[in-house]
């Protein structure tokens, strides 16, 4: 595949006030890959992906998807334009059953307004069980959604993403708080996805970003610290010195 | 085309034809009652839009009746306007002003929505006490006896007798159910059931969530003001306490006692508190203790209303 830029942003800056979260952060993403964005605590990780999904406004700088600038559509229309954000506390519908959890987001890629057109119906059924075999919660799509384990309930998260077939998904701690055999299991989904989307993945376990990311970029203090391939990542000496202090 | 919820839809066929038959059985009187209960059983449902199946508390929703009073009242009152313009000028003009207060109001939340609607009701209130001399204020109009029938496609419609004021409240309250159905059932319906859930979710999910809600609203409020349109017109009768706080509780109470997010819990909540507040008020002045005592009962044992409780125990189609 070639090398296509799909999300650029420039100068990009948050503030809450007077403390600066995110600093002057120049950043590209590639068609097709999957990307780890890391960083101690506090780095400004959830901060940054706030801005490029539309949640956050930003206080300086521009976001630019698939060449267009982006900065100032709201959230629900970059969803639109292919930008999906799974969050990192479980965030689905709890009192609905797992298939309607999902049903609703590929309404909303099928069938988007409130007198949209009918006769989608069974395309979103369709789709609905597409991303429910993909994450592998066919044989629940009918359990009440806060019923599900905790690890389903991840695995619902993304399936819902994934039903909206996002061009870029981004993916905030998918595997915070689960077991080591279902962090196996979210990697082998996320691996899958790979071929669909483009991936950005927020993750603070190192052997899924190892085991996942083409590429890493390490942020701290709101700023880009190192950026590039695993291996020069772990290399890179000032990683180490943010990482284990730099021992000096 | 297949039905999203069928059990309901016939559940609803039953009620309407159920209610149709009443009028064979009950008495001159009741079917007056009858009458009434169905005008602001439209209006409870309208507002069952809104607070129900969309999660939004509106302690206003008398400013919307009373756009649909004044505006069918006050055009057939000095302008002689027939019944049927008149009425669509009630309904047109709780359609604008719901529109307009909603573009302002849905920019709050929860309890702010809550005191926002209260203080634009306020308003209209007072407005309508302010302008005695043309509404009437707290005495109000009667409207003339010769604005109480009309013909409409060759149907002579009279005010003055019961049984046509039935029959035309419940062609009403029909449309009502079916146009709710329609709204609230299946994909639609879905929607407005994910913002009450988790508003941010549903944003995230790619659905512009201040659309929906107005949409929401502007139904919601354009039902309560056909439902005031509708009672001005067919009791000949307009005045301030259309505009009154109680009747926006009432809109909550009725709903909530039936159950909230129930398509036909706002008929049943505005049934059993319509005939309880007569009965009791025929019996003791201090009714209001009562209904009271009845509504602890209520949210103790059915915090979810009636048809809602019914709903989370047994019938989840009941929706």
């Amino acid at each position: 595949m070639a090398e296509v830029t799909l999300l650029t942003t420039r100068g990009l800056c948050r503030d809450f006030d007077g403390l600066r979260a995110v600093d002057d952060v120049d950043f590209t993403l590639e068609t097709g890959e999957i990307h780890a964005i890391i960083g101690p605590n506090g780095a400004g990780k959830s901060t940054f992906v706030s801005l490029l999904s539309g949640r956050l406004r930003p206080t300086a700088g521009r976001v630019i998807f698939d060449g267009r600038d982006v900065t100032r559509l709201p959230a629900h229309a970059r969803v639109r334009l292919g930008i999906a954000y799974t969050f990192q506390i479980t965030n689905i519908y709890t009192s609905m059953s797992v298939a309607e959890n999902i049903a609703l987001a590929a309404q909303s890629r099928l069938s988007p307004g409130l007198f949209g057109r009918g006769g989608v119906g069974p395309r979103i059924t369709e789709a609905t069980q597409a991303a429910a075999r993909a994450v592998g919660l066919t044989e629940r799509l009918n359990a009440r959604a806060g019923d599900l384990a905790y690890g389903h309930q991840r695995l619902l998260e993304i399936a819902m993403g994934l039903a909206l077939s996002p061009r870029l998904l981004i993916l905030d701690e998918p595997t915070q708080g689960l077991s080591d055999a279902e962090i196996a299991g979210v990697t082998e989904v996320v691996r899958q996805l790979a071929s669909r989307a483009t991936i950005l993945l927020i993750e603070h376990n190192m052997d899924v970003v190892m085991a996942l990311a083409r590429r890493i970029t390490v942020l701290d203090r709101g700023a880009i610290l190192a950026q590039g391939t695993p291996e020069e990542i772990v290399a890179d000496p000032a990683v180490q010195a943010a990482y284990l202090g730099d021992g000096a | 085309m297949r039905s999203a919820n069928p059990r309901l839809l016939l559940l609803c066929a039953a009620v309407v034809a159920a209610l149709f038959a009443l009028q064979f059985v009950l008495s001159e009187y009741l079917v007056l009652t009858a009458t009434r209960i169905l005008i602001l059983a439209i209006f409870a449902m309208g507002y069952n839009m809104l607070m129900g199946y969309t999660g939004m508390l509106s302690l206003g929703h008398a400013m919307f009746f009373a756009a649909g009073v004044y505006a069918a009242g006050l055009s057939s009152y000095y302008w002689g306007l027939s019944l049927p313009l008149a009425f669509v000028l009630g309904v047109g003009a709780s359609f604008a002003v719901s529109l307009v207060t909603g573009l302002l109001v849905l920019r709050t939340q929860a309890v702010a929505f809550m005191i926002v609607t209260l203080m634009f009701a306020q308003v209209t209130y007072l407005t309508t006490l302010q302008f005695s001399d043309i509404t009437g204020g707290d005495q109000g109009l009667t409207l003339p006896t010769g604005a109480r029938g009309f013909t409409l496609m060759g149907i002579a419609v009279d005010l003055t007798r019961d049984s046509h004021r039935y029959n035309l409240a419940l062609a009403l309250f029909t449309a009502t159910l079916a146009g709710l159905f329609a709204l609230t059932q299946g994909r639609r319906g879905r929607l407005f059931a994910a913002v009450r859930e988790n508003a941010g979710r549903t944003e995230m999910l790619g659905f512009n969530t201040f659309r929906i809600r107005l949409v929401a609203f502007v139904v919601s409020g354009t039902l309560s003001g056909m439902s005031g349109a509708l009672y001005a017109l067919m009791f000949g009768y307009i005045g301030s306490a259309f505009a009154g706080f109680e009747l926006s509780i009432e809109a909550l109470l009725f709903t909530l006692v039936g159950g909230p997010g129930t398509l036909l819990g706002p008929l049943l909540g505005t049934g059993v508190m319509t005939l309880l507040i007569d009965r009791l008020s025929g019996v003791t002045s201090a009714y209001l203790i009562v209904v009271g005592a009845l509504l602890i009962a209520v949210n103790q044992w059915a915090p979810a209303g009636l048809l809602g409780t019914l709903r989370d125990r047994r019938l989840p189609w009941l929706k």
